[in-house]
């Protein structure tokens, strides 16, 4: 099956289309009709992207649904966010070289280990890479080698996340405790706040997106992506099949939370925040509603779901606070029950009735059906 | 200054019981003058003299002297106590405001003084909560009169206050310097017997003595009132994790019914608890005056509350997603957050006021110095009440059987003409019950508000996944297990990280015994 198939031609030329818009209706006209504000609000939309592409690779592919996804992605982003503390250096409020302010507020006499090499750009991309992908590794072998699989393995994620949460919110651990890292100022040393950087941020992070949906489609449609699949259908049968199962769930799992990672490291300095609310159960099945929204089992179903819930969220909290949870709640129970497809799903339907009887009945296409419900 | 506390030192005020002074007398010439006097050693004589008068208003301005509340007005010759302003207590035709007041001031000394009279003073209060309060407070006070002590000895009859007089006595007895061996040696044992740790310094004082016979005896008392000390502090880490494991599992029976017997997985389940807990708030909000009737009908109006919900879940959002557990886990979630919103919106964003009604909050005394909050006996009990009736309810009723065969077998109870879809939803319902009531038991230890439910529902999950899945037994004994390694593992690292070392714990101990403490053998096992 081609990698570049008709769909991920017309995502390449969305994302070029918005990447050029942007940067040009922010940057390249003289009464700019784009806010910095939009750009950066809209790179962190991008990176919520990445993590629920992440998610749906995992969920969608491999029936293995993750409701800790959230921790890898603010793993990347606290790796990340060390190197924008060190980087604030001087400016910080009590003007110590060496300690974030932080740090200095709660009496720290010296730099933590965890924090040697931080000031280096190079050693935060590392950190943020092998970190979540790490973890993940760590806790999907124990885990899947010991087959803990559907609910349980969901419960455990979330466990685990909640566990960080609770480990991330001790001052004593050296990450900001409560507040985490904010008050960013300058990264690589241009000022973090100049319309250049929001801009570059915007375009890496739509870069991130477009190679992560690269690699995913390069990933289910090789023979390994045809084994995920087959495991999401039939594990057993697939076990007796002779694959290794376990090998496959692990890395996959661990490919997945790297991509999280990449996204949140991106997110932290659009954000301007990194906090322990990111490792909040809540954030990562919100998520996860996003996935469930834009459609499971189809990558840019994912990316779909993302912006929508996103952008209804800003729309909508900011409209009616209120009524925010009841809608997000509604939506939880109204796609698990009537939309099994998602947004995609539906698209896909509209597609067919409209072309119906122009176009030929496509061959059967197991990656882009989801057969057996979850 | 040290040499002038010394030779200033008085004896606590010799009580003559019953005698009934005028309280007109107490401001003598005499004591108005030492007592406006500019010098401490004049004061000391004031109060003196004050405390040998018995009346209520001479304790009212031992009182007010204590606190620094007593003051003197030179132009109109009268005293004024500070309660909400300055109110006028002699000479009666004083007049009602004070031109020129002044405060009475005391130093430290006196000030201890002044609560060591005022507390001797209790001792032989007609209520029994104000003597022990009293003889509880001269435990380890400076300047007190032992022949006092000695004399309530003789009268007292409720036991707790005796044995505190006791130790009152025994340390006195200690510290005499003029006292013999045999009565030091005497007032050890008393004090080992009693345990008494506010006397371990002078019991230490007294193992590095000059007196070898005194030293060795005062060693052995250490050793043996620390041993004591340990086995007591082991004593109240068992119950405080006795305590939060009784109510992890009166969470968890209700999710070991939902998750465990019919397999969904219902992240609302915290919610039910929360609206157990609203119940209790609503019924004490209907009976105003009386909380401890509204807390007990609480009980089955929270069953009816939650089960009602919880069934209505089941018909509307859990039956169409049976076979797909993990969108039932995402619809229930989805369901809490609803919840959640309506109890900020319908009720209030705050938390509610939940009283507390008095046989939950009383204090029971096991042992000198061990006493526990009835309220948290009772709910350990409770929760084992829950536990039995849950499981009387499978194992002896016709709904039960019937539950039991479902699970174990769908198509063959359908069979055998069992109803399944209607026994789903009062398996559900029973569940969602469960969970309300344990509500009304959360509802008397932690704050009534929206927050309530998702602050335990990871919690609770963990216990049902680490007892077994399916198995009310699992349930209980997982529950009691994180309670007491919670608190066993608290005051070694901290609360937070307790916590965390109990998560990560779980997670690892998963992954070696995926099914849990209690795994469903045979047949059941593969379903």
């Amino acid at each position: 099956m081609p990698v570049f198939d008709r769909s991920l031609k017309i995502f390449t030329v969305v994302m070029g289309l918005l990447i050029f818009s942007i940067t040009f209706g922010s940057m390249g006209l003289s009464n700019p009709w784009i806010s910095p504000f939009t750009v950066g609000l809209l790179g962190k939309y991008l990176c919520y992207a990445v993590l629920a592409l992440s998610i749906d690779l995992v969920w969608g592919y491999m029936g293995v649904l993750s409701l800790g996804h959230g921790a890898f992605f603010a793993l990347g982003g606290y790796a990340f966010g060390m190197y924008l503390m060190r980087q604030i250096g001087t400016l910080g409020v009590y003007g110590d070289a060496v300690l974030p302010d932080f740090m200095v507020f709660i009496g720290f006499e010296k730099l933590p280990w965890t924090w040697y090499g931080s000031q280096y750009f190079v050693v935060a991309v590392l950190l943020v890479i092998l970190v979540p992908g790490a973890l993940a590794l760590a806790f999907g072998w124990t885990a899947f080698r010991s087959r803990v699989s559907g609910v349980y393995f969901s419960i455990m994620s979330q466990a685990l996340t909640y566990a960080l949460m609770l480990a991330f919110f001790l001052n004593s651990l050296g990450f900001g405790g409560n507040n985490g890292f904010t008050d960013f100022k300058r990264i690589l040393g241009f000022d973090v706040h100049s319309l250049g950087v929001t801009v570059s941020l915007f375009v890496a992070s739509a870069l991130l997106l477009w190679s992560a949906a690269v690699a995913c489609r390069w990933l289910v449609t090789s023979r390994l992506g045809l084994v995920m699949i087959a495991i999401r259908d039939n594990e057993e049968r697939v076990r007796f099949a002779g694959y290794k199962v376990e090998n496959v769930k692990v890395a996959v799992f661990a490919f997945s939370a790297l991509l999280a990672g990449l996204g949140g490291a991106l997110y932290a300095p659009q954000a301007g925040i990194i906090n322990p609310s990111l490792f909040a159960p809540i954030f990562s099945i919100e998520m996860v509603v996003c996935v469930a929204l834009g459609g499971r089992g189809s990558l840019y179903g994912a990316i779909l779901g993302a912006f929508l819930v996103s952008w209804i969220k800003s729309r909508l909290s900011t409209a009616a606070p209120d009524l925010w949870p009841f809608f997000l709640g509604g939506l939880f129970v109204l796609v698990t029950i009537f939309g099994q497809n998602g947004a995609m799903g539906f698209l896909r339907w509209g597609v067919k009735k409209i072309t119906f009887g122009f176009k030929k009945e496509p061959v059967h296409d197991p990656i882009n059906e989801p057969k057996e419900a979850l | 200054m040290a040499a002038q506390d010394q030779t200033n030192q008085l004896p606590m005020g010799q009580l003559p019981i019953g005698q009934e002074s005028d309280s007109g007398t107490i401001f003598s010439e005499e004591v108005i003058k030492s007592l406006t006097s500019s010098k401490v050693s004049d004061r000391d004589k004031a109060i003196a003299a004050i405390s040998q008068n018995f009346s209520p208003l001479a304790a009212e301005v031992l009182t007010g002297l204590l606190k620094g509340g007593l003051f003197w007005d030179r132009d109109s010759q009268a005293f004024y106590l500070e309660s909400n302003g300055l109110k006028p207590i002699w000479p009666t035709a004083a007049p009602s405001a004070a031109v020129n007041p002044k405060k009475v001031a005391v130093n430290n000394r006196q000030r201890e003084l002044l609560a060591s009279l005022l507390s001797a003073r209790s001792l032989f209060d007609p209520k029994v909560e104000t003597r022990r309060e009293a003889a509880k407070k001269l435990i380890g006070a400076p300047n007190v009169d032992l022949t006092v002590v000695q004399r309530r000895l003789a009268e007292e009859d409720d036991p707790r206050t005796l044995d505190n007089l006791k130790i009152v006595l025994a340390m006195g007895a200690l510290k005499n310097q003029e006292g013999s061996e045999a009565e030091k040696l005497a007032a050890l044992t008393e004090l080992e017997r009693l345990y008494a740790p506010a006397a371990l310094e002078d019991i230490k004082a007294l193992a590095s003595g000059s007196n070898p016979e005194l030293a060795k005896a005062a060693t052995q008392t250490l050793k043996l009132m620390e041993a004591r000390a340990q086995r007591l502090a082991l004593a109240e880490t068992l119950f405080f994790g006795l305590s939060l494991g009784s109510v992890l599992v009166l969470i968890a029976i209700g999710l070991a019914i939902t998750f465990g017997v019919m397999g969904v997985i219902n992240m609302a389940h915290g919610e039910m608890a929360m609206l157990g807990a609203y119940t209790v708030w609503a019924t004490q909000t209907i009976l105003p005056g009386q909380p401890g009737l509204a807390l007990i009908l609480a009980l089955p109006a929270a069953f009816l509350v939650a089960g009602t919900v919880g069934g209505a879940i089941e018909l509307t959002v859990i039956r169409p997603l049976y076979n797909r557990p993990l969108e039932t886990l995402l619809a229930t979630f989805g369901l809490s957050l609803i919840l959640q919103q309506a109890a900020r919106k319908g009720v209030s964003s705050m938390n509610v006021a939940v009283i507390t009604p008095e046989f939950m909050s009383g204090q029971w005394a096991i042992a000198n110095n061990f006493s526990v909050t009835q309220g948290r006996v009772i709910i350990i009990v409770f929760c084992l009440l829950v536990f039995a009736a849950v499981y009387l309810a499978l194992q002896k009723t016709r709904l039960g059987l019937e539950i039991r065969a479902v699970t174990q077998n769908r198509a063959m109870a359908r069979a055998l003409g069992v109803h399944s879809s209607r026994v789903d939803t009062l398996t559900f319902a029973l569940g969602s019950g469960v969970a309300g009531v344990s509500g009304v038991a959360l509802s008397q230890l932690t704050n009534v508000g929206p927050n309530l439910g998702q602050d335990y529902i990871v919690d609770s999950f963990m216990v049902v996944v680490f007892g077994g899945v399916g198995n009310l037994w699992g349930a209980l004994l997982g529950g009691l297990i994180i309670g007491l390694a919670n608190k066993f593992l608290e005051p070694m690292n901290g609360a937070m990280l307790a916590k965390i070392t109990i998560m990560v714990g779980i997670i690892l101990f998963i992954q070696r015994h995926p099914k849990g403490l209690f795994p469903q053998r045979g047949r059941v096992a593969s379903f």
